[in-house]
């Protein structure tokens, strides 16, 4: 622990602008094939992905910063992901 | 892919994002007397952009002659401190240099503030800023590129510059790049931190404006490939991590949890004790730059400028982004503003552009460091060198009423138990010599 709270406490004070519809969608069969589900869940930096009881993915998508990192590292097909809608998103105040 | 051939152009030039290479470029564009859009996703321009925070300046002298004075700047880094970092100790190198004031080499800024500035300086010259609009496709005519889509809507120009950063979604999805390994990629995550100005000088033995840039290896990151990172803002503090997306997937570790163990950690703690949290963002960073910036920049219609063409660099002490986005965005326009004089976007545009480059600190320094990625590979830098000299200077300080063995015994003991041999670290020294 920072002192600065945990993952969810610090997004809180993030400024976002949060769209109905999700810029992430996951194939969840092809995930639990390939174990990318866990790795998800391991490197995003918002925990935006996290794993359900019955294995498979949930997807926090209002609390993405946006880095890319999920997608990098994914095994092709697993995701489908692209910056939110224009003016969505995160709102970076410091940057 | 939509083919159609048509001389209504919205613009002369389109330039998808309005980061530091996007800005300067549509910036200088419009200063030539053409008519430039910028295309910007963020809702308001600044918000989508993120960086560990110090920008080597000297370049924006050349474009904003009074950037010192009016761009919103935090403080100019005078102190550089590198450091080994070890679960209980650190060894570092603590060089404070008033040179580095006059002229200012660096300083550090926050991206939001600067990036919004910059937008401003464009608008005031000419350029047409669209922000809040996400561009989804280049449109294409044969071979050659002729606008934009957004949505449902189309804008066309003669021709197209994309700045859209490290994850280049219109470079990928025009088929210029591929997906990018892994190895080449890092991720950062960072925390902002508020403290009052005055804290911070007293903190870290800075006065005025003048502020330090610490950049560490070793435990920060608990052996993942990467490091720390911690720069005074004027009332902050950027602090955080980098870690190679290969090693990140390879070691087993979450990332968010090696940015708290860093923060946590007893010799950066008390750097940040007592401040509040203002902002935790992440975003992605090139960590083999002249790799990625040798495949394609340019196709007819299209020059691709700043992350999105792969201009980053780390040089082991100063990681470089934003001076080589600034100039490569002045070589963009250099290429740019000829092929309108020759009406011409094709292949002589993009051999320009890269000639153009290669003239410029850009290609040269991306040649100078082309091996440093590699050096910085070697697993000994963030395991190994760390407990070494830690080691070595622990037994030359420390008296335990037995006899002192003279400092080479004691360095030749540590060698010993360290899984590092004398070998080894002459080979390192000297390949970091020649690739750093």
């Amino acid at each position: 622990m920072t002192g600065f709270g945990d993952v969810p406490q610090r997004l809180a004070g993030n400024s976002y602008v949060v769209d109905e519809d999700s810029h992430i969608a996951i194939d969840q069969d092809l995930a639990r094939k390939t174990g990318d589900g866990k790795l998800l869940v391991r490197i995003c930096p918002a925990q935006v992905y996290s794993e359900n009881d019955d294995g498979s993915i949930g997807i926090l998508f209002a609390a993405c910063l946006e880095c890319g990192t999920c997608l990098a590292l994914a095994s092709p097909g697993v995701l489908t992901w692209h910056y939110p809608n224009g003016g969505f998103g995160i709102a970076f105040r410091e940057g | 892919m939509i083919e159609k051939e048509t001389d209504d152009v919205d613009a002369d030039v389109i330039v998808v994002g309005g980061g530091v290479a996007g800005a300067l470029c549509a910036c200088q564009i419009a200063r030539s007397g053409r008519q430039v859009i910028l295309i910007e996703r963020g809702g308001q321009p600044g918000s989508k952009n993120l960086s560990g925070g110090v920008f080597y300046c000297r370049v924006m002298e050349r474009i904003f002659p009074d950037f010192l004075e009016a761009a919103p700047i935090e403080r100019h880094i005078t102190r550089n401190v590198l450091c080994f970092l070890n679960p209980s100790s650190h060894f570092c190198i603590d060089s404070w240099d008033r040179r580095l004031a006059d002229p200012v080499n660096a300083v550090t800024v926050l991206r939001a503030r600067l990036d919004a500035w910059l937008l401003e300086k464009c608008e005031e010259a000419g350029v047409m800023v669209m922000p809040g609009v996400r561009v989804d496709a280049l449109l294409t005519a044969g071979d050659r590129v002729t606008g934009v889509r957004a949505g449902t809507d189309e804008l066309r120009a003669r021709m197209v510059v994309a700045a859209d950063g490290v994850n280049s979604f219109i470079a990928r999805s025009a088929g210029i790049r591929a997906r990018e390994p892994a190895k080449n990629l890092a991720v950062g995550v960072k925390s902002v931190i508020g403290l009052p100005a005055a804290v911070i000088e007293d903190r870290f033995r800075v006065s005025g404006n003048e502020g330090v840039a610490y950049a560490m290896v070793g435990d920060c990151t608990q052996g993942v490939a990467g490091g720390g990172f911690l720069y005074t803002n004027r009332e902050s503090i950027s602090v955080g991590v980098v870690m190679r997306l290969d090693d990140l997937d390879a070691k087993g570790v979450s990332s968010s949890r090696i940015h708290d163990h860093f923060l946590a950690h007893p010799a950066v703690a008390p750097l940040i004790k007592g401040g509040e949290l203002r902002e935790y963002g992440a975003h992605l960073t090139i960590e083999n730059g002249p790799a990625m910036a040798s495949h394609d920049i340019a196709r007819p219609g299209l020059l691709i400028v700043g992350d999105a063409a792969g201009f980053t660099l780390n040089t082991g002490l100063a990681v470089r982004g934003m001076d080589l986005a600034a100039g490569s965005a002045l070589a963009a326009a250099r290429a740019i503003d000829r092929a309108f004089e020759r009406t011409d976007f094709g292949q002589r545009m993009a051999d320009d552009y890269r000639a153009e480059l290669d003239a410029s600190f850009v290609g040269a320094d991306m040649k100078t460091y082309a091996r440093a990625p590699e050096f910085l590979e070697n697993p000994r830098m963030y395991e190994d060198y760390g407990p070494l000299l830690a080691d070595i200077f622990l037994d030359i300080l420390r008296l335990d009423t037995t006899p002192k063995s003279r400092a080479a015994a004691i360095a030749a003991a540590a060698f010993r138990r360290s899984p590092v041999t004398l070998f080894q670290a002459a080979t390192d020294m000297l390949k970091g010599g020649r690739a750093l």
